[in-house]
């Protein structure tokens, strides 16, 4: 990395700025999922009139107005850190970070804060059918919030769209859809909300199952499981199929991300996907950096390969090539000739800076010219964070972060289909009230649903690393220099709020919970 | 604004009441939000997350600048 960068600077940074996206998005999925668990329990009530339908709507749209009410704003935090410990890649990002941005500002104060009132406030007070519009209404817009943020971390995987204008030192947006359709952005999207519709399912199957456990409110309990697992059940099956497409796009757009997440080292046909396994280093190097062997792993053999290109004899290349460079047939570029490439972009941007300084009204004009030129766009600057890199290995990720993270989210995705799954089947057995061992599992696994949220966040950030953005910036080009015992007050700052935070909502719906249904009518 | 204004009372009353039958853990989750918001936007904001590029610099084309060089600053290039 760059030398005149201090690195607990950077890393300061970085803990500030994952302390904060972590303690956010425990409030976010919820959101998600359980306003529209909420909406559908009210279709219900509107369709059939039934009153216990409409308690039951009323206790769990509590719950998601706490989390609601505590969440909110919590996402301002990061902005805010963008133009303070960020603003070297504020400013690089230009537009295309404030266009979705600000979308998703306009979209959750109209949307969210006008319905999500009526929801509240509503009851009695407007007729059934527009109270039930609302609560819809809150669920679509809480979702498309989601959408333009997720549109802007895609880019940061995949920049697409843009075209970079030295005069401003930004990026400029081109090509609006090609933002928004950014392949990354589609299955990120998806991904990302099938996996928030799929916590809250366990979030409302967890809470049930703690009625049933003390024989307390039966009725709602059990319709609130087969709702939520019906609805889990879907989502499960829909985020592992999303998941699927995502690591397909990966494996073309991030392939050193999509290697380090199956840790796989050694490039090859008929690659296996790894189920399970642990690491430990290896005696082979890339450069000064150890790889990793497997103390032991359960594979499928050609799954990689299958999964990747739909075919056991698709070459899957591991890190060691893709940093290294592979033979012809492979046409995979070195990390070494990408710094190569991208130190000819950074000359011409200083080519550009000095011309400027000189007020070289030629050379600036040629200089604008070459960075219009399509071929310069596509073989050099695309690699221009490159430039910054010390050695090729610093390309790549912190391999044992993404591999876990990876296997743990993936491992507890598969235990949440079969949790659905077997729910669905003891309730229409009958027998789901008498199995508290099951019950039990169910409570248990609403922690286990934020582990596995979580885990996919810490994969799509580290195995991104070292890039702030995939190839044209690395995190160390990105950071304001502030002192560093600034970064550190502010990080024990947001420690402090964010755990207060999460202490009240965990004690409110708690206290809530435990009073249950009856008192939601005061 | 005669036709505005029974729609803007109605929407003021909508509010009122709203907030004042408010339960007991709506009003406790309201001071939680009112407390939060004073801490995130005057607190943090004013004293700690000011914008670094603003505060630093007068306008766009001294940003810019700024940020030219910072993005420049490598060990690899000739400057």
């Amino acid at each position: 990395m760059i030398e005149n960068v201090d690195m607990s600077l950077v890393d300061w940074s970085r803990a500030q700025f994952a302390l904060t996206a972590i303690y956010h998005w425990i409030f976010v999925p919820l959101t998600l999922g359980l306003s529209f668990l909420v909406a559908m329990m009210e279709t219900v009530y509107v369709r059939t009139g039934r009153e216990e339908w409409k308690r039951m709507t009323r206790f769990w749209m509590t719950l998601f107005g706490i989390n609601f009410a505590i969440g909110v704003a919590t996402g301002i935090i990061l902005e805010f850190e963008f133009g303070t410990n960020w603003s070297n890649y504020s400013w690089f990002v230009g537009d295309i970070f404030g266009a979705p941005l600000a979308i998703e500002g306009i979209l959750a104060f109209f949307l969210e804060s006008t319905f999500v009132a009526v929801m509240f406030f509503g009851w009695n007070k407007v007729s059934k059918k527009f109270h039930l519009a609302s609560s819809w209404l809150v669920a679509i817009g809480a979702n498309l919030s989601a959408l333009w943020i997720l549109v802007a971390n895609a880019w940061m995987q995949n920049p697409v769209g843009m075209v970079f204008n030295p005069d401003t030192a930004r990026n400029e947006m081109v090509d609006f859809w090609a933002v928004l359709f950014n392949p990354v952005a589609v299955d990120k999207f998806l991904h990302t909300i099938f996996s928030g519709f799929l916590l809250a399912s366990v979030f409302v199957m967890g809470v049930s199952a703690w009625f049933l456990l003390k024989k307390r409110e039966e009725w709602m309990a059990k319709r609130s499981i087969l709702i939520a697992s019906i609805f889990g059940l879907f989502s499960s099956l829909m985020v592992a199929l999303t998941g699927d497409s995502s690591a397909k796009t990966l494996a073309v757009v991030q392939p050193v991300k999509f290697a380090a997440f199956e840790a796989h080292y050694t490039g090859g046909r008929n690659a296996g996907l790894t189920v399970i396994g642990l690491l430990k280093d290896s005696d082979r190097n890339i450069g000064e950096k150890k790889e990793k062997d497997f103390v032991f792993s359960i594979k499928i053999p050609n799954m990689l390969s299958i999964m990747t290109g739909g075919d056991k004899d698709v070459y899957v290349p591991g890190i060691r090539e893709l940093v290294t460079g592979g033979n012809n047939e492979q046409n995979i570029l070195s990390v070494e000739k990408k710094m190569e490439n991208g130190r000819i972009a950074l000359q011409v941007l200083n080519d550009y800076k000095n011309a400027k300084k000189a007020n070289n009204k030629e050379q600036i004009e040629s200089v604008r010219n070459i960075f219009r030129d399509k071929s310069f766009i596509d073989n050099y600057f695309r690699y221009f964070g490159y430039a910054f890199l010390r050695s090729p290995e610093d390309a790549i990720p912190n391999v044992p972060i993404a591999f876990y993270s990876f296997h743990l989210m993936v491992m507890l995705g598969f235990f949440f289909i079969a949790v659905c799954a077997i729910s669905i089947f003891l309730l229409l057995r009958g027998t789901l009230q008498k199995s508290r061992w099951f019950l039990w599992i169910v409570l248990l696994s609403i922690p286990l649903a934020y582990i596995a949220s979580e885990s996919g966040w810490i994969l799509a950030e580290m195995g991104r690393q070292p890039w702030i953005i995939q190839d044209l910036m690395p995190v160390s080009q990105a950071v304001s220099h502030l002192s560093v015992g600034s970064v550190m007050t502010t990080f024990i700052l947001f420690a402090v709020l964010f755990t207060a935070l999460l202490i009240a909502e965990v004690s409110i719906m708690i206290r809530q919970i435990k009073i249950g249904p009856k008192h939601q009518e005061e | 604004m005669r036709l505005f204004s029974p729609i803007a009372s109605r929407v003021f009353r909508f509010y009122y009441d709203g907030f004042r039958d408010m339960s007991q853990w709506g009003r406790k989750v309201w001071i939680i939000i009112l407390v939060k918001l004073f801490i995130i936007f005057i607190i943090l904001k004013i004293f700690f997350f000011r914008d670094f590029l603003n505060k630093k610099y007068e306008n766009d084309a001294q940003r810019s600048e700024y940020v030219l060089n910072q993005i420049t600053n490598s060990n690899y290039t000739d400057d």
